[in-house]
């Protein structure tokens, strides 16, 4: 057997009672808080550094061509020259410009009713395709996409010969239709990816805990996902009033929207008051997303 | 006691080819501490989930308090369930979660608010009313859970490993509480868990599970004492199993002492059995690692029942209460001993890496198990 083991405490009465090991003393000299090192790795603190400059230019790219149409709405003249500063291209907009107006609220009341229609269905179809196992699932899955890759072109021309076909007039409601049909794979989509990450538990949580299907549905299953049904109801609403390409071929006399009206302006020669107007639209929509996004963020906060 | 029994009778379910259950009976009693044990897979979850209404048999009853529940949905039962992730609702405060069944019962508001508040007093939770459930920590969630799954006053209350996700200290510590809620409400509590020892310290009864079969249903004394299958015996704590055969079996002091033929351990071994066994019969033999003793001398024989083997030890592991040895025999078996540290002054971890160590047990302490042919 090793000799130098069992040597030291001896065993015969006991052992000796252990001594505490010292502790190692604690740190002298002045404490501040700990400050984490830089990161050396990413940061980059030349003022000309690559990113900096990068960013300068995209940011120039992005915004130049807004600060020149925002400059150009001040201008006296109608052409490209500057020669004085004028408000009377916002006096036409607001006061000579009914046509314009009109198809404002054409777009407008299109882009509202279309939207909350295609949430509300897009929203269930996710809801209904997540929550039921049945045969067709992903069919109706694929399918559903579709509206989303084909071209816009492709799916304008088959509406309207499909809106001829069955002999519906073109108008407001026509333009709800497509709109409705555009918007839905993007709420799917949205809503879809949400319920991904959504707790199936809790369905069987609340079942278990009294409630029926009906009331897991709309007190537990929809205001859990309302942040990703919100927000696809505003994507809803941009893409609707932004649309040209479907819009075009869907209209009718008297329903003419907003982007449609714009490009008939300018088929007409570029009048400033279409710069004018889209200070008005900037700023309107500048404010609608700073304070949704305040919105959006209390939803997210509570969820 | 409060409460209902639960009676599950000869359930089977199947996904595909894969038998989840295979003809399971259990009757659990009334206002019992009852733990499903069993390894991932086995089937306790998918019988939880039976009982609770998410899933239903290929055949089989499942009776509560003698009615068959197996027509009724999920919020028809008397049953209120734990979930493994919480399963809170992310949308709403404490107190709403917990409020959520009162509110689909349309109570009263005074009297909502009263028994809410009761119940999180119970668990604990009187501080954190308003937080939403994500600002919560692991046991904090399940807390909620378990006051949001006791507020509905449930004849049974199924708990589907709600402590798996927490760490150790913690789940020690909702252990005990868990028992004392028990206690004071006493209705039947249905505990899942693949962690032994959880089931063993709460369990009034404890059914052990594989491959989707009930293989023991006992108390946590008879299962880790008394393993029906070599299975269970290895399940359950740890323990050193052999295969052995039967040489002699004669009567002694009520008992029987058997003599065992074990090829491992290179000789034959005395162990006493309640039931007499035919010389020859296949059987494993176990004997828990606390159970041996291990020594530096050779201990002096006393009575002729004391199996002696003489080896080294391989692996000393301290962990502070208790050693456990890896000791190698003559025959390179290797044995797991577990000696305690009862008495600071006189034991300790005197016994060394590659020390020469002997190694002995009663005849009474070792166990023998049927081996089940399969």
């Amino acid at each position: 057997m090793d000799s130098n083991k069992k040597t030291a405490p001896p065993k015969q009465n006991g052992k000796k009672r252990l001594v505490p090991t010292q502790l190692v003393s604690p740190p002298t000299g002045p404490q501040g808080p700990y400050k984490l090192p830089k990161n050396q790795h990413f940061s980059d603190h030349r003022r000309f550094g690559f990113s900096n400059i990068m960013l300068v230019l995209v940011i120039v790219f992005l915004f130049a061509p807004l600060i020149v149409v925002i400059f150009y709405s001040f201008n006296e003249s109608k052409g490209m020259r500057w020669t004085g500063v004028s408000l009377k291209w916002y006096v036409q907009l607001f006061m000579e410009s009914e046509a314009l107006w009109k198809a404002f609220t054409n777009s407008f009341i299109i882009a509202i009713s279309s939207s909350i229609v295609a949430t509300v269905l897009g929203s269930l179809a996710s809801i209904g395709i997540k929550w039921y196992k049945f045969k067709s699932r992903t069919y109706i899955q694929i399918a559903s996409f579709l509206p989303m890759v084909l071209p816009e072109v492709i799916i304008g021309i088959s509406m309207l010969i499909f809106f001829t076909a069955v002999k519906i007039p073109l108008g407001m409601f026509t333009i709800f239709v497509a709109h409705t049909t555009f918007n839905i794979p993007f709420v799917f989509l949205l809503v879809s990816a949400r319920l991904d990450e959504f707790d199936f538990s809790i369905i069987e949580a609340a079942r278990d805990l009294g409630a029926t299907e009906r009331q897991t549905l709309f007190k537990v299953v929809i205001p859990s996902i309302m942040p990703a049904i919100v927000s696809s109801m505003l994507m809803s609403v941009t893409m609707s009033l932004e649309d040209f390409v479907i819009t075009f071929f869907v209209s009718g006399p008297g329903s003419t929207t907003l982007p449609l009206y714009v490009y008939s302006m300018i088929r007409y020669g570029v009048s400033p008051v279409i710069n004018s107007l889209s200070l008005v639209l900037i700023l309107g929509i500048m404010i609608l997303a700073l304070s949704l996004k305040r919105f959006l963020k209390t939803i997210a906060a509570s969820s | 006691m409060k409460g209902f029994d639960v009676t599950v009778k000869d359930v089977s379910r199947a996904y595909g080819s894969f038998k989840a259950l295979d003809d399971v009976s259990v009757e659990i009693r009334k206002g019992e501490f009852f733990s499903l044990l069993g390894p991932s897979g086995c089937g306790k979850t998918t019988l939880l989930r039976i009982i609770a209404g998410f899933d239903s048999p290929d055949v089989g009853t499942v009776l509560l308090d003698g009615k068959n529940i197996l027509p009724l949905p999920p919020d028809k039962r008397q049953v209120n369930t734990v979930f493994q992730n919480y399963a809170l609702f992310p949308h709403l405060s404490v107190f709403d979660n917990v409020a959520f069944p009162l509110r689909l019962k349309k109570i009263p508001v005074a009297k909502l608010q009263a028994k809410v508040r009761e119940y999180l007093h119970l668990v604990q939770l009187d501080d954190h009313v308003d937080k939403k459930p994500s600002m919560l920590s692991g046991g904090q969630k399940q807390r909620v859970a378990i006051a949001r799954a006791l507020i509905n006053e449930p004849s049974v209350l199924l708990l589907d490993e709600p402590l798996s996700a927490l760490d150790a200290k913690l789940r020690q510590n909702l252990l005990v509480e868990l028992d004392h809620l028990h206690d004071q409400i006493g209705i039947t509590f249905i505990y899942v868990t693949h962690d032994q020892s959880e089931a063993l310290s709460v369990s009034d009864r404890i059914a052990v599970m594989n491959q989707g079969k009930v293989l023991q249903i006992g108390t946590p004394y008879e299962i880790y004492e008394s393993p029906a299958t070599d299975f269970v015996a290895r399940f359950i704590g740890e323990t050193n199993l052999f295969p052995a055969t039967v040489l002699s079996c004669a009567p002694f002091e009520e008992e029987y002492l058997v003599s065992l033929d074990i090829p491992d351990l290179g000789k034959s071994i005395l162990v006493t059995d309640y039931d007499p066994l035919e010389v020859g019969q296949r059987v494993s033999f176990t004997i828990r690692p606390e159970k041996i003793k291990i020594t530096g001398d050779e201990p002096r024989r006393v009575g002729k029942d004391i199996n002696l083997f003489k080896g080294i030890v391989e692996e000393p592991i301290y962990s502070g209460f208790q050693s456990k040895y890896y000791v190698s025999l003559e025959n390179q078996t290797v044995l797991k001993v577990i000696q305690q540290h009862n008495n600071y002054m006189d034991e300790g971890p005197d016994i060394d890496w590659k020390d020469q160590v002997y190694v002995s047990w009663s005849a009474e302490d070792g166990y023998i198990v049927e081996v089940i042919d399969t």
